[in-house]
C-alpha cells in the first residue's frame, strides 16, 4: 500500500510545494518510508534543472570515509560537465548527499546524463527545464522541510508516499521516477506490476536504463520510451493499459501535463476533484480535502480510465 | 446407483450416467439452517444493552479536530446519554466514521467520509450530504444508508441486510461478497459489481461495468442502463411483474425512481452452472467423462 497524489493548475501557478506536502502528509499512513515530490515551476529558458544524488542517506551513518567519497563523487560530476561544456549557473548542496544545480547546456543532453551516471553512487534524480523531483527517507513533513519545498510556486506536482514491499527502503527505490532521459517527466505509483521482468528486459534490450529493482521503475522507462518515439502520454498511457500487467493505479507529469491511468481491474483506488482552475487526485479522500477544505465533488476513476489534463 | 453394475454404466450415455449415479437428482446438504420467522421474538433483533434513544433528542459533533476514535466515541456517548439524532459536522474526508453502531439512531453525516464509513453497523439510520470513499457500509445487517452523493469502491461489500443507497455512481466491486439486504445505487457502477454475491439485490440505475455478476451463487441484479458485460455464468432472467413492482417501491422510496418506470431494467441472476453447484469431486466426475 503506497499513497499517490496529484494537482495540477489551469493557467496559473500556485504553491505546489506546499500545497503538495499537505497532501503527502495527510497520505502517511498509507506509506512511512520514503517520500517523493516532482514539481513543476516555471523553469528558465534554455537552462536545465538537475536533482542529483551522491549517496543514499543510510550511507552516511557508514563512517567518515563516506564525505571523502562524496567529494570525489561530485569532484568527479563536475568533470563531466565541464567535459560536455554545461555551464554551472548555480548549484547547491541540500543534504550531504543531494545536489541541485541549474545549467545551461547546448549539447546532447542524454550524453551527459548518461556520463554522469556512469560514475559509481551517482544518481540523476530530475533533469528538465520545469521539473525538481525530490525525494528522501521520512514524512512529507520532513522532506519538505529538509528540502524547502514548503513554499515551491508552480503549475504542477505529483507526490508518493511509500510502503516499500519489493525492494529496499531507500532514495533509489523510492518515488518518483524520473523518465530517464526524457526531459521533464515523471512517474508516481501505486501497486504492483506482475510482468516486470519480462517489459523491463524488453526495455532494456531497447537500450533502457534501470537504477532499482522497483517495478515502479519500469512505468517511467516505458513512458520514456514510448514519448521519445513521438506518441503522446495519453497514447502511451493507453497502451500501458494494455502492455502492462498487474494492479495498478498511476500517474505521469509533463512540463505542461498531468495524467492518470488505472488499471483493468480498477483494483488500486485514486479519488478525483475537477474544477475549471484546478485538477486533484489522490489515493484517499482525506489528501484532497488537505488542501480544499471546503464542501466539493469527487469521483473515482473506473477500471481501464486514462485521463490527461493540460496546465 | 443401487442396482446398478459397472458393465452396464459403461454401455450407458453420458447422460444416462450422471443420472444413475444420482448426479441429477441429489439434493445438496449442509446449507443454512432455516429458522421460522417470529414477528413476537423482538429479542432477536435488539441487543440488551441497547442504548434507550430519543430521536426527538439532537445534538452535533464537529469532527474538524478530532481522530476517527474520537468521534465514534463521542457518538456512543452521546447514544448514552439518550441522543437519538447526532449530527457529524466536518468529517473532512476521514476513515471509518460512525462503524461499529449495533442499534436504533438517526445519524447525520455533514460532508464526505473516508474508507470504511458505517461499516459494521445493525440497526441506524444514517444520511451522509457527501461522498464516501471505498467499503462504505462494508458488513452492515441492518437500517438503512443513504449517500447523496458519489461513493468508492466495494460500496456494501459483504453486507448481510438493511438498504444501502448511493444517490450517484459508485467504483468497481460494488456489492463483491454481498450477503443479503438492498443496494441501491442512482448513476453508474464499476467492473465487476456484484462479484461472488451470495444472496440480496443489487439495483444500479445507470450503467454497469465489466464482468457484472461475475460468480455469483444468488441473489438478483437490476440494471437500468447499459452493461458492459456480464461475469462468469451471471445470467439475463425475464423481469417480473413482481420485480418490476418490487423495484418501483424501493426507488420509489429514496426519490430515484426514474420517469419511465422501471419496466426497462435488465435482471440478472445466477446462471448456476459453475463447479461448485454440483457435487461431484473431480476424481468423481473423471468416472463419468
Amino acid at each position: 500500500m503506497c499513497g499517490i497524489a496529484g494537482l495540477i493548475h489551469r493557467g496559473r501557478t500556485s504553491n505546489v510545494g506546499g500545497e503538495m506536502t499537505s497532501m503527502l502528509q495527510s497520505l502517511k499512513h498509507r506509506g512511512p518510508d520514503s517520500t517523493g515530490f516532482a514539481v513543476y515551476g516555471a523553469g528558465s529558458p534554455g537552462d536545465y534543472v538537475m536533482r542529483v544524488k551522491v549517496a543514499e542517506q543510510e550511507d552516511m551513518s557508514r563512517g567518515r570515509g563516506i564525505h571523502q567519497v562524496i567529494e570525489e563523487r561530485i569532484s568527479a560530476l563536475d568533470g563531466v560537465l565541464a567535459e560536455h561544456k554545461a555551464a554551472v549557473k548555480d548549484s547547491g548542496r541540500v543534504t550531504p548527499y543531494a545536489l541541485r544545480y541549474v545549467l545551461s547546456h547546448g549539447g546532447d543532453t542524454e550524453e551527459m546524463a548518461r556520463h554522469i551516471e556512469e560514475i559509481e553512487g551517482v544518481e540523476i534524480l530530475s533533469l528538465g527545464n520545469g521539473l525538481e523531483l525530490i525525494k528522501d527517507l521520512g514524512d512529507a513533513g520532513e522532506v519538505a522541510g529538509q528540502y524547502g519545498l514548503d513554499a515551491f510556486a508552480g503549475t504542477h506536482a505529483i507526490g508518493h508516499t511509500r510502503m516499500a514491499t519489493e525492494s529496499d527502503v531507500d532514495i533509489r527505490s523510492a518515488h518518483p521516477y524520473w523518465a530517464f532521459p526524457y526531459n521533464d517527466v515523471s512517474v508516481v505509483h501505486n501497486g504492483q506490476i506482475t510482468n516486470y521482468w519480462i517489459m523491463r528486459r524488453e526495455m532494456e534490450r531497447k537500450g533502457h536504463r534501470f537504477m532499482s529493482s522497483c517495478d515502479s521503475e519500469l512505468l517511467a522507462v516505458y513512458v520514456a520510451h514510448h514519448m521519445a518515439k513521438g506518441d503522446t502520454l495519453e497514447t502511451t498511457m493507453r497502451r500501458s493499459i494494455e502492455e502492462i500487467d498487474g494492479v495498478f493505479t498511476y500517474l505521469v507529469a509533463t512540463k505542461d501535463q498531468l495524467g492518470m491511468a488505472k488499471d483493468t481491474m480498477a483494483a488500486k483506488p485514486l479519488v478525483l476533484y475537477e474544477s475549471d482552475d484546478l485538477i486533484a487526485m489522490a489515493s484517499e479522500e482525506v489528501a484532497i480535502r488537505a488542501i480544499l477544505p471546503q464542501e466539493i465533488d469527487t469521483t473515482d476513476p473506473y477500471d481501464e480510465e486514462v485521463r490527461v489534463w493540460q496546465a | 446407483m443401487a442396482g446398478v453394475t459397472d458393465a452396464e454404466l459403461k454401455t450407458m450415455s453420458q447422460e444416462d450416467r450422471a443420472k444413475a449415479l444420482g448426479m441429477m437428482t441429489e439434493q445438496l446438504t449442509g446449507r443454512s439452517m432455516f429458522i421460522e420467522f417470529d414477528e413476537d421474538a423482538e429479542a432477536r433483533f435488539t441487543y440488551p444493552w441497547a442504548p434507550e434513544v430519543d430521536f426527538n433528542k439532537r445534538t452535533e459533533i464537529d469532527a474538524d479536530a478530532l481522530e476517527t476514535t474520537e468521534v465514534n466515541q463521542a457518538i456512543r456517548d452521546l447514544m448514552a446519554e439518550g441522543y437519538g439524532t447526532i449530527v457529524v459536522k466536518n468529517p473532512r474526508g476521514k476513515h471509518s466514521i460512525g462503524v461499529g453502531i449495533l442499534s436504533r439512531l438517526n445519524l447525520i453525516i455533514e460532508g464526505s467520509t473516508g474508507y470504511f464509513g458505517v461499516g459494521l453497523i445493525d440497526g441506524p439510520n444514517v444520511r451522509i450530504n457527501g461522498r464516501v470513499g471505498w467499503s462504505c457500509g462494508e458488513n452492515m445487517m441492518s437500517g438503512t444508508v443513504v449517500i447523496e452523493k458519489n461513493a468508492g469502491s466495494t460500496f456494501g461489500a459483504a453486507i448481510r441486510g438493511g438498504d444501502l443507497v448511493c444517490k450517484g455512481s459508485v467504483g468497481s466491486r460494488t456489492g463483491i461478497d454481498m450477503k443479503g439486504g438492498t443496494i441501491i445505487v442512482g448513476g453508474d457502477t464499476g467492473a465487476l459489481s456484484g462479484f461472488m454475491m451470495q444472496r440480496g439485490r443489487m439495483v444500479v440505475c445507470g450503467n454497469a461495468g465489466k464482468n457484472l455478476g461475475d460468480s455469483m451463487y444468488d441473489g438478483t441484479i437490476y440494471v437500468g442502463g447499459e452493461i458492459r458485460s456480464l461475469g462468469v455464468d451471471a445470467v439475463e432472467a425475464d423481469l417480473t411483474e413482481l420485480d418490476q413492482a418490487w423495484l418501483t417501491r424501493k426507488l420509489r422510496q429514496y426519490g430515484l425512481l426514474p420517469e419511465q418506470g422501471v419496466g426497462h431494467f435488465t435482471k440478472i441472476v445466477a446462471g448456476k452452472q459453475l463447479w461448485n453447484y454440483d457435487n461431484l469431486e473431480p476424481n468423481e466426475k473423471k468416472l463419468i467423462l
